[in-house]
């Protein structure tokens, strides 16, 4: 191996892959302007639009009910309902959004409730509908409310106490500090981001590199030079990876200045802020890279290989597209509620990865498994490498037609 | 200089078997001089300059160009060879200035022999009004003479062109015939393979008519004449290919 050599074909490479147009779209402008756009800009929509639906006072329709004033009257006195006049059209008034809900009271129901028969209050509305369910959750909670004051009512009438009815209290309590908390919640998809964007950032380069070169001719030209070809995959794969890692790092930039930003339009919207904590610190985003820098490696020595099968950019994209499945299933896998990392789930790669990354990011260090994923990654990403070497050096795939 | 000895290559082909692309092919070509390898279509000529370019390996034979052995010195033969063909193409995003310089890099030039070169080159050139174009904005005519100074960088002693003025204008093609004849005044050893018989007879001290991956003929034009008993190169080459189709057709 000449490294001036391999130093020049990576310099040539990065050069023309500044310049190219794509190139700074896919790995530069995507993402650090999707996730912002996706994160911030849906969440700040969806906060406005529900916020937009909270201040509405529905109009509902009370539905029977004559024979019992006092509830009717409790109805009419709240001033976050408007009452509209029944119809018997009011099923298809629901459906049309021209009410949001309707509550319909059985015959008899304060005289039930004086005897102590059950009766049931039903409340319509339009499921899925957001603005109809604010509609049916004020008038159950009318209904729950006046529920509990009759239940009171009858223990004081007896002389006894609401304990009663509750002896005792269970709660469940967190123990978790907030950033193991937003680990455990977002850890999965960040290591799944990580490992998708190390693929996806290297598929463009490893496809324009080989079946790109071959089309343009320009393969021919580079291998009239006395560049060993040893040299030359390694100068190509250096800047395949490079493009990887750098779509990675970007993405995670802005991925977390987007929880960031989000964190704090959320606290200033006055949600609870504790279900959004999720602080990527320094150790912990150096960890997740370390961990990924392997199989980064493994991506780029494997789709350089496979792309140089290829004679053209499309027939490339069609060997690639498969592989991020073979990608996404693992790492998805590894986001399904109740996996955890083992020795067996820790030599599979990917999986491995996505786990480990979850783990880091919640700020746990299992560091025996940390060693055989990173130590099992930098196996299979050398097979991958050893693998990309050969083929360059096989006429039957420099040369297919 | 190139001495070709029994060189050979075989493919593997799914559908068709062995396919014997050069069969047995030997010649010589010296200094100063210009070898024409002439054959139709598929007749084996740019498999030959191929694995004299050492851009393919033989499957049988060898070959010795500018002192080294295309098997054992691939390197080294790369470094003493300027390979030149319509499918050599320019990197589109470099500059014409530096596709030059990379592969003179590649050569193992120093940064200022790589200057004093390319100064020189584009001068001879008339290349210097396009020195920071991009390859991608570059006329045809640009282009082609992008890729004779990457040829020429490294001042190599043997040139081999394959096919070079395919689909080229004439005035393009005309720079690079001129280009081919100036390489044998300068004393470079020179082959080049084309279907057109007019270039071969202007420019070839020597020529080799392949056909089926066999080297059928061979020597300068004149004793092509004297032997086939024709003037026209044309008929020279439809007599010594022609039993040959008819055999495999029949």
């Amino acid at each position: 191996m000449n490294a001036r050599n391999v130093g020049f074909v990576y310099r040539k490479e990065l050069t023309e892959w500044l310049r190219d147009r794509r190139t700074l779209i896919s790995t530069v402008v995507i993402p650090l302007l999707a996730f912002p756009l996706m994160m911030v800009g849906f969440s700040a929509l969806a906060i406005m639009l529900v916020g937009q639906a909270k201040k509405e006072t529905p109009k509902v329709m009370i539905l029977g009910g004559e024979d019992s004033p006092a509830v009717l009257e409790g109805l009419r006195k709240l001033d976050n309902l408007e009452i509209v006049p029944s119809t018997s059209n009011w099923k298809e008034m629901i459906s049309n959004k021209e009410i949001r809900a309707a509550v319909a009271i059985p015959d008899g129901f304060q005289a039930a409730l004086a005897t102590g028969e059950a009766k049931t209050v039903l409340i319509y509305f339009y499921e899925g509908e957001l603005k109809s369910s604010f509609g049916a959750d004020r008038i159950e909670k009318f209904f729950k409310d006046y529920r509990d004051r009759v239940v009171r009512d009858r223990l004081a009438a007896k002389n006894l106490p609401e304990t009663i009815l509750k002896p005792f209290e269970v709660k469940q309590q967190n123990v978790a500090p907030p950033e193991k908390v937003g680990g455990a919640a977002f850890g999965g998809f960040i290591g799944y981001m990580v490992i998708l964007l190390c693929m996806t950032g290297a598929m463009y380069p490893a496809i324009d590199l080989t079946a790109g070169e071959k089309e343009r001719g320009t393969m021919e030209t580079i291998l009239s030079s006395p560049l060993a070809r040893l040299d030359l995959v390694l100068g190509k794969f250096l800047l395949v990876l490079s493009a990887s890692l750098a779509t990675a790092t970007l993405s995670v930039i802005s991925m977390g200045s987007s929880f960031s930003i989000l964190g704090k339009f959320h606290a200033f919207s006055g949600g609870q802020g504790a279900d959004l904590h999720l602080q990527i610190g320094v150790k912990s985003a150096a960890a997740v890279f370390l961990m990924a820098l392997p199989l980064a490696v493994l991506f780029s020595a494997l789709l350089l290989t496979i792309a140089l099968f290829a004679k053209s950019h499309k027939e490339a994209q069609s060997y690639l597209t498969p592989m991020t499945f073979a990608v996404v299933i693992p790492a998805v896998a590894s986001l399904m509620p109740g996996i955890e990392l083992s020795p067996k789930l820790a030599v599979i790669p990917i999986l491995n990865t996505s786990l480990i990354c979850k783990e880091i990011v919640g700020g746990t260090y299992h560091w025996n498994y940390i060693a055989l994923i990173f130590l099992s990654t930098c196996v299979y990403a050398a097979a991958a490498l050893f693998l990309a070497t050969k083929m360059f050096q096989r006429e039957s795939v420099l040369f297919r037609s | 200089m190139i001495e070709a000895r029994g060189l050979c290559k075989r493919f593997q082909d799914k559908k068709r078997g062995e396919i014997r692309a050069v069969e047995g092919v030997s010649f010589r070509c010296l200094p100063g001089q210009i070898y024409g390898l002439l054959g139709a279509n598929g007749a084996g000529k740019t498999t030959t300059l191929r694995m004299l370019a050492t851009i393919l390996e033989p499957t049988d034979g060898t070959a010795i160009v500018a002192g080294y052995d295309i098997v054992e010195q691939s390197e080294k033969v790369r470094a003493n060879v300027g390979f030149l063909s319509t499918a050599t193409a320019l990197y589109p995003r470099l500059t014409a200035q530096e596709m030059v310089e990379y592969f003179g890099r590649l050569n193992g030039l120093d940064e200022a022999t790589l200057k004093r070169r390319i100064d020189e080159i584009f001068g001879r050139l008339d290349m210097d009004g396009f020195r920071d174009r991009r390859c991608d904005k570059l006329s045809t005519g640009m282009k082609q003479k992008v890729s004779i100074a990457r040829t020429l960088v490294h001042d190599p002693p043997v040139m081999i062109f394959d096919e070079p003025t395919l689909g080229l204008d004439v005035m393009t093609a005309r720079t690079i015939v001129e280009f081919i004849r100036e390489c044998r005044n300068r004393g470079k050893t020179v082959i080049f393979s084309t279907h057109v018989m007019s270039e071969v007879e202007k420019l070839c001290d020597n020529i080799g008519i392949i056909h089926d991956g066999k080297l059928l003929a061979e020597g300068p034009l004149r004793e092509l004449r004297a032997k086939y008993g024709e003037q026209d190169l044309e008929e020279i080459f439809v007599k010594v290919v022609g039993p040959h189709h008819v055999a495999v057709e029949a």
